[in-house]
């Protein structure tokens, strides 16, 4: 007990300008500190415009080599070809056509088991389920290129003996079935935040769940949801590995998806893989390729921004 | 409306519900066929390459002849990574995610940061790779070494640790800051004797989601350009003679899992898919135990928390 009276007279006899001196310090300290975690937040800023930079400065080599027109336009993609060929359409068409494969397979799916967990599930069946969809999107992807290409597309000869060894679809099923957590956990959550009174409201019509589901809470979360389908477009869009693996790797202008064809990212992958010199053309297509990709997710991102910005209802 | 019957409406209705017991079913063969993909994919792994899977199969280099070709510089390559991925990716997440959360201010700058921490959430891996190709490799001379890749897979997984930090945070009540303030701690020591501890397993949760998904990660590090074939261990960080710690295998060519597993999966000899199938599953096994730990870790929190 005595020690507390003690302390008082210690701080209230020490002089006021140590006082002060002291409070300056900590102040500056404090400053410091702040400034440190300032930086760490910036640097995801540095990232972004580090990204770009290489991009565009690579890009910009690869557009002294080859018209923007030819990028564009071109029918072949056979850069490291004595006749070389640069027509990114070629690469564009396989990672379309693989990412409509696994769209149609992840967006209703996803679409399907978020309504089902949202406004069906029991709550022990969704406390089981939802962790277990994120193990399904924990797998690494090359996991699931090996599974396209040695289980998938097996099983699909079977049905259609003279699907090729490589091709765009085993490649998209197996992507899409990746893509459905994506789809699944952002469009729950955004069901799930549909105030209450909204279903109460329906039930109290005489809706069925099914009605509500569907007219009541879908469009009340579709701001969500679509900010979900354009998540899993990015994902598909820029999926590497299972496509790498399991569509080949052949540049092939084809909307098919029973082709083999090559994506931008397989492309990049096999670029990466072949030892191509520092600053040749070769080198400079897959910064071009890569900056075709970021616009494409970028285009995605921002479209999504405002979708959600446009369909956002408050309440 | 007035001329319809009981027994009319009574099938109405029914024909109604019946739709509900429909989609409850679809809903439930959609999660059915999620699992049963999993199910597929795991055994697919367990069976192909469950033979392969020995003691020998971890403690060998990879080798020409398939049946004594192993992981070894593939799981000490991988380990290492993830060592550097942690050391950059832990600090500056927190620190990002505290600022963001505790001592931002709500103007521009803050804005800038959050919508660029949003997009670079949804940036293609192998454009991450492409950027570590000019930066770290050219650019800074690192190389194609274990730094590079660490650094990559680091500036990967940011978003995943700066967005789970917040959360965490942002579950701490106000009066916990204010009866610190009251007490006169200044904003730093707020932070730190009581924001970060409370806010620890929540990030931890973040952190082994994050390192799950660096582990697997593949296209980034190739296209750095990784080596495939690597029969030799970085040099080791301890050392017999003094300072004891050395840093040169930051600097050292490697391989990791995933890369080794496509280098398998390439080959056209069916021995070398068998081996794919076995790094395959320990990939998968190491995941899923990561993502494991983190599901627990959460339960767990959501369960003992309650302010």
């Amino acid at each position: 007990m005595s020690a507390v009276p003690a302390q008082t007279t210690l701080i209230a006899t020490s002089p006021p300008g140590a006082r002060l001196a002291r409070r300056r310090a900590r102040l500056i300290r404090e400053r410091l500190i702040e400034l440190v975690l300032f930086l760490a937040a910036l640097v995801s800023v540095f990232t972004t415009v580090g990204i770009v930079y290489i991009l565009v400065k690579e890009s910009v080599a690869f557009f002294q080599h080859v018209p923007l027109v030819d990028f564009l336009t071109d029918t072949q993609w056979t850069p490291l070809f004595d006749d070389a060929h640069f027509g990114i359409m070629v690469l564009l068409s396989g990672t379309l056509t693989s990412s409509a494969v696994a769209l149609c397979i992840a967006i209703p799916l996803g679409t399907i088991i978020a309504i089902y967990l949202a406004e069906f599930a029991p709550f022990r069946l969704r406390e089981v389920a939802k962790p277990f969809l994120e193990l399904l999107g924990g797998v690494p992807t090359i996991v699931y290129g090996y599974f396209a290409l040695l289980f998938v597309t097996p099983l699909l000869q079977r049905i259609y003996p003279e699907l090729p060894g490589f091709n765009l679809l085993s490649a998209g099923i197996v992507m899409g079935i990746m893509i459905i957590p994506y789809v699944s956990s952002i469009s729950e959550d955004a069901m799930r935040a549909v105030p209450m009174s909204l279903r109460e409201g329906s039930y109290a019509m005489g809706a069925t769940r099914f009605q509500t589901a569907i007219k009541v809470v879908v469009p009340a979360a579709f701001s969500g949801i679509a900010s979900a389908y354009i998540l899993g477009i990015s994902r598909a869009v820029g999926e590497t590995m299972i496509l790498a693996i399991a569509a080949g790797m052949q540049p092939n202008l084809t909307f098919n998806p029973l082709e083999p064809a090559a994506t931008i990212t397989a492309y990049i992958v096999q670029v990466a893989l072949g030892d191509l010199p520092h600053g040749s053309i070769g080198y400079q297509t897959i910064f071009a390729a890569g900056l075709t990709l970021m616009l494409f997710t970028l285009v995605c991102n921002i479209g999504g921004h405002l979708l959600r910005k446009s369909f956002r209802e408050a309440y | 409306m007035a001329a319809a019957n009981p027994t009319q409406i009574r099938a109405l209705i029914a024909s109604h519900k019946r739709w509900d017991t429909i989609f409850a079913l679809c809903g439930l063969l959609a999660l059915m066929l999620g699992v049963l993909t999993f199910a597929a994919l795991f055994l697919d792994m367990a069976l192909d390459g469950g033979a392969r899977l020995s003691w020998d199969f971890f403690t060998s280099y990879p080798s020409r002849r398939a049946g004594q070709a192993g992981i070894l510089s593939a799981w000490v390559g991988s380990t290492l990574v993830m060592l550097t991925t942690a050391f950059f990716a832990v600090p500056l997440g927190v620190a990002a995610g505290v600022y963001l959360e505790e001592y931002a201010a709500k103007n521009w700058v803050t804005d800038i940061i959050e919508i660029n921490i949003t997009n670079l959430a949804g940036v293609p891996s192998i454009v991450y790779g492409l950027l570590a190709l000019g930066l770290f490799v050219y650019q800074f001379g690192f190389g194609q070494s274990i730094l590079s890749a660490g650094l990559t897979l680091a500036l990967l997984i940011l978003p995943v640790v700066i967005v789970a930090t917040r959360e965490a945070i942002r579950s701490i009540p106000q009066v916990i800051r204010e009866g610190s303030y009251a007490l006169g701690a200044t904003q730093w020591q707020t932070v730190r004797y009581h924001i970060l501890p409370y806010s620890s397993a929540g990030i931890l949760t973040g952190v082994i989601i994050g390192m799950a998904r660096a582990i697997g990660e593949t296209a980034p590090i190739i296209t750095i350009g990784a080596l495939t074939f690597i029969a030799f261990l970085p040099p080791s960080p301890v050392q017999a003679e003094p300072p004891f710690l050395s840093f040169e295998w930051l600097f050292s060519p490697f391989t990791v899992m995933p890369i080794q597993m496509f280098n398998w999966t390439s080959r056209p000899e069916a021995a070398f898919l068998t081996n794919a199938a076995a790094a395959g599953f320990v990939l998968v096994f190491m995941t899923l135990a990561m993502n494991g730990l983190a599901i627990w870790l959460r339960y767990r929190l959501r369960r003992n928390l309650k302010w």
